[in-house]
């Protein structure tokens, strides 16, 4: 249960990271969600990233919305400040939290109810407006909370756990996000922690609206015979693009270079991409490349996974404001308010 | 007998909208202005772009009455559309002054009025080749015309079009060339001035002529709000476009071009309230500015902000509602809707500004307000306060005033072991402390959630810890009553039985009613609430009265509504008078309705009798 504290003793040898922190000190409370739930190997990459990247915890917020993946954000990062907003609006509440102070990282954490549905409107909007945020959606295709019914991302023709075919077309996050002006997208599938704690990794890293569609089976509710986004659907059924490592701020390693078809990829903010590609010649700086990609795939029943684009040249929120490098919530009466003379002025010209 | 006034009549325009009478007009009026006579200029629009009949009143008031009066001394008819209704608007005694490049049948007109016909088509056909430039001038020269009629000196006319073109030369030789046409026109067609004419006097002193959406934006700016984040609608789209004008000229750096504030025009009013309850939570000052149809659609988000205590501001500049409405008429109808704004048990502060001097300030102290609060704090402006421009005295700001930043756990208040709980009430006042994010690596974070939870901001769902939460929120509701604006007190020369409660754009006409029943021998005592929840004085008031009208702009009277709960006033004590036409109320209607209330007979025409009573002619 969530309000039971954990125990804090561990094994003296335990891996520290460049902070001299262990991988508790980026845990939150015990999770609530049901035993083998796909939420929370996702947490436990997100976690391992933020460990790896040496993110100081406190300078992460966290930000969610209604429903199971909005549960998850209590369940790391105990450090970090948290909000659980309202359903399907995180994107608004992200934004506005971005606005007060750019110099926090911010992770928004969403299912496909809240995102794909009662949220589709904001997810776009943060999307174009280039926040800079990694936005994941733990993508299960049904509401848990409520018991078992199709998500608008739910594919058609997938069965509820009931036996119901699904009537409606569904909706491609990922590929939504790429022609809403995200610029970097990926998808990750919960049950391979391999390839998505480096894609979480690059997102943090990345300047701008950063978003993973990462599949997510439900236990309880979407795990069955028919559905497709069950662990054994979502297994037989994964293309991987590319399996990708992250280092953040360091020279590529040039012997890497060629070997065993690994690319060394430096970005624009001085950290290096590895990536040995696996399926498909997709250039993920290809945007229209990768918009049919999904479509290509998903015609044929495959689940895409990997990194899909990456724009590292993207202009962010507070970029396109021109929003001063210190932080607004900073700023203090002497930044701000302009002072009796100056509203002498205004009130000359006003008679 | 045609009317005789000096300094004290009413005008109106009747023109098309996107005609271009809006600059002319304002010109007109700027002009009485700086003559020195007090005036109270009002837009009456349709939501419309072109083509819509759209009206412009200026009343001159020598008193500085600066309520909407009601009635027409003087009509300028540049509509056809609106002719007959128009000429009908006119006071008996009134003026017309219309285009006669068409023949105009006599039957069309009235006997009890003075007609003035001009051929201000033909004239502008005549002088100028382009239809644009006829169209435009045309307005110009009737102002040039009126300067004759009503006596207004030519000279203050014409360095206001200078000011105006400042810079463009091009522009102002054709403008003054249009003014003097109208006015050597008009010398020699009529026998000018009129009976209703202005004269120069001192009445205006260091006033300004402003609109309460700049004022309002303005205050935000000298209150420290750095987010903005709206979404367009009339009445309030200007308060945010006002904001932004002003910190293009007040908060960018020169050397960088860098911006000390961030504007988003967000994707619908949802998404606003959202973004600015995130930047209030990360410890930024932060408002929105809407109308009815937004407070609707921002219902669940305000919840959220009161239950987990985020700092927010929101001006509500009130439309006609309810839906669409009137979306470009003014009323006071939100006030239920923002004081118990979302479901569930929740009530909010409203601050309720009487014209753009208290929008200005209020602006500025709603952010104090929300953040020493850890709350949503309404300002409740409406259309008639919002968009139309009030003489008002002039802003005014303290330099050693500082930003109350309420509580706010600094790190070294964490690092030195200060017990930290979120919704903890240590100090009694209901306002728990907060910690910024970002700030203490180790101590002060906490979950924000609109699920219920501890004093320790831990998810619960014992019955035990939410009323004990549900509590405090009312104990702090007592704490926000101590630190809202008081109300204000106009007393009545002579000692009375009879009271009333107004509240914002009422008030100018309210005085004016109180002079005028005052001179008829019916004393009220009238007070001016400022803010919701009501300070001991309300209570006071209304227990020292027999009988208290309750003056408000909608159908339903909310304050009065309010004034019951918040008080537990007995509703027979409580006497409404409403006015929910769209229109600002009038000092003739208030005049009236008490009137007729407190003598059982129908008021004489008043405005005779306002005449008399203040020895004019």
């Amino acid at each position: 249960m969530s309000y039971l504290a954990k125990p804090k003793f561990h094994h003296p040898a335990l891996e520290v990271n460049a902070l001299g922190l262990t991988h508790r000190d980026y845990e939150g409370a015990i999770s609530t969600l049901c035993a083998g739930c796909g939420h929370d190997s996702i947490s436990a990459a997100i976690i391992r990233a933020c460990f790896e990247l040496a993110l100081p915890p406190h300078r992460v917020a966290k930000l969610s919305g209604i429903g199971c993946s909005s549960k998850t954000p209590t369940y790391m990062l105990g450090q970090s400040h948290g909000f659980n907003s309202v359903h399907g609006r995180m994107p608004s509440v992200l934004t506005g939290a971005s606005l007060a102070n750019r110099e926090l990282r911010y992770l928004g954490v969403s299912g496909d109810g809240d995102t794909a549905s009662i949220g589709l409107g904001q997810f776009a909007h943060a999307m174009r407006r280039g926040v800079d945020m990694v936005y994941i959606v733990e993508n299960n295709g049904v509401y848990g909370l409520t018991k078992g019914q199709f998500s608008a991302t739910s594919d058609k023709g997938s069965k509820s756990k009931k036996g119901v075919d699904n009537p409606d077309s569904a909706l491609d996050l990922a590929a939504l996000a790429l022609q809403l002006g995200a610029t970097f997208v990926a998808r990750g599938f919960s049950g391979d922690k391999g390839q998505l704690v480096p894609l979480i990794k690059a997102a943090f890293e990345h300047r701008g609206a950063a978003f993973i569609d990462v599949v997510s089976p439900c236990i309880a509710f979407n795990n069955h015979e028919g559905s497709t986004k069950s662990f054994d659907y979502v297994r037989e059924h994964n293309l991987a693009l590319n399996s990708l490592d992250f280092i953040t701020a360091k020279p590529p390693i040039v012997s890497d270079g060629a070997a065993g078809g690994v690319e060394t990829i430096a970005l624009h903010d001085g950290s290096t991409l590895r990536l040995r590609k696996l399926a498909d010649d997709h250039d993920f700086r290809d945007r229209s490349a990768a918009v049919a990609l999904l479509e290509r795939h998903s015609a044929r029943g495959e689940v895409v996974t990997g990194l899909i684009y990456l724009n590292d040249e993207a202009v962010d929120m507070h970029q396109r404001l021109k929003t001063a490098k210190t932080p607004l919530n900073a700023l203090a009466e002497l930044d701000l308010c302009p002072g009796s003379k100056a509203l002498e002025a205004i009130n000359a010209s006003l008679r | 007998m045609s009317i005789q006034a000096v300094n004290d009549f009413v005008i109106r325009f009747a023109n098309v909208n996107g005609s271009g009478s809006a600059s002319a007009n304002l010109l007109f009026a700027r002009a009485i202005l700086r003559m020195g006579a007090p005036i109270a200029p009002r837009n009456i629009f349709p939501s419309n772009i072109q083509g819509l009949p759209t009206w412009y009143e200026v009343r001159v008031t020598a008193d500085g009455y600066l309520g909407a009066r009601g009635g027409v001394d003087v009509m300028v008819a540049m509509n056809p559309q609106t002719f007959d209704a128009d000429v009908a608007s006119i006071e008996p005694g009134g003026y017309l002054l219309y285009d006669s490049s068409r023949p105009i049948p006599a039957s069309r007109l009235r006997d009890d009025i003075v007609a003035l016909a001009m051929p201000l088509t033909e004239i502008c056909a005549r002088e100028y080749a382009e239809p644009r430039q006829r169209q435009l001038f045309k307005n110009i020269v009737y102002v040039g015309a009126l300067a004759a009629l009503l006596d207004i000196e030519i000279g203050v006319v014409e360095s206001l079009i200078d000011e105006q073109f400042k810079g463009k030369a091009r522009l102002v030789e054709p403008n003054l060339r249009a003014l003097r046409l109208g006015h050597d026109d008009a010398r020699s067609r009529f026998d000018c001035p009129l009976g209703v004419r202005v004269r120069r006097s001192d009445a205006v002193g260091d006033r300004i002529l402003v609109d309460g959406n700049f004022a309002a934006a303005l205050g935000a700016v000298y209150g420290g709000a750095t987010v903005c984040a709206w979404y367009p609608i009339t009445p309030s789209t200007s308060l945010a476009e006002a904001f932004e004008r002003n910190c293009a000229r007040l908060r960018v750096d020169r050397a960088t071009g860098e911006k000390r504030y961030a504007i988003v025009q967000a994707e619908d009013e949802i998404a606003a309230i959202g973004m600015v309850i995130g930047a209030g939570w990360n410890g930024a000052r932060a408002f929105t500015a809407t109308s009815g149809p937004g407070i609707s659609l921002m219902q669940e988000f305000l919840g959220l902000a009161y239950f987990a205590e985020v700092p927010a501001v929101v001006f509500d500049v009130q439309r006609g509602g309810p839906s669409t409405g009137m979306p470009t008429r003014t009323q006071q109808s939100d006030i239920l809707a923002c004081a118990f704004a979302s479901h569930g048990d929740t009530k909010h502060a409203l601050l309720l500004p009487d014209g753009p001097a208290e929008a200005f300030e209020f602006a500025a102290l709603a952010f104090d307000l929300a953040e020493r609060l850890q709350t949503p704090i309404f300002v409740m402006l409406d259309l008639d306060i919002g968009m139309n421009s009030h003489l008002c005295p002039p802003f005014r700001w303290d330099d050693s005033r500082k930003f109350d930043r309420g509580k706010v756990m600094s790190v070294a208040e964490l690092e030195q072991g200060r017990e930290f709980g979120r919704y903890l009430d240590v100090d009694g006042d209901g306002v728990p402390w907060r910690t910024i994010p970002g700030g203490h690596p180790t101590r002060g974070a906490y979950f924000t959630r609109g699920t219920s939870r501890d004093r320790y901001a831990r998810y619960t769902e014992e019955g035990g810890p939410y009323v004990d939460n549900m509590e405090r929120l009312l104990r702090k509701f007592e704490t926000a009553r101590a630190l809202l604006p008081r109300p204000r007190l106009r007393k009545a020369r002579q000692s009375t039985r009879t009271g009333v409660i107004h509240f914002g754009s009422t008030g100018a006409s309210m005085d004016e009613a109180a002079d005028l029943l005052a001179g008829e021998g019916v004393h009220i005592d009238a007070l001016r609430v400022r803010a919701f929840p009501f300070g001991p004085e309300v209570g006071d008031f209304i227990g020292a009265h027999e009988r208290v009208f309750v003056v408000e702009q909608n159908r339903d009277a909310q304050l009065r509504t309010l004034l019951m709960t918040d008080l537990g006033v007995d509703a027979a004590q409580l006497v409404s008078i409403l006015h929910y036409d769209g229109t600002p109320i009038t000092a003739r209607f208030i005049h009236r309705e008490i009137a007729v209330r407190s003598r059982g007979v129908g008021a004489p025409e008043h405005r005779k009798r306002h005449r008399e009573l203040s020895g004019k002619t």
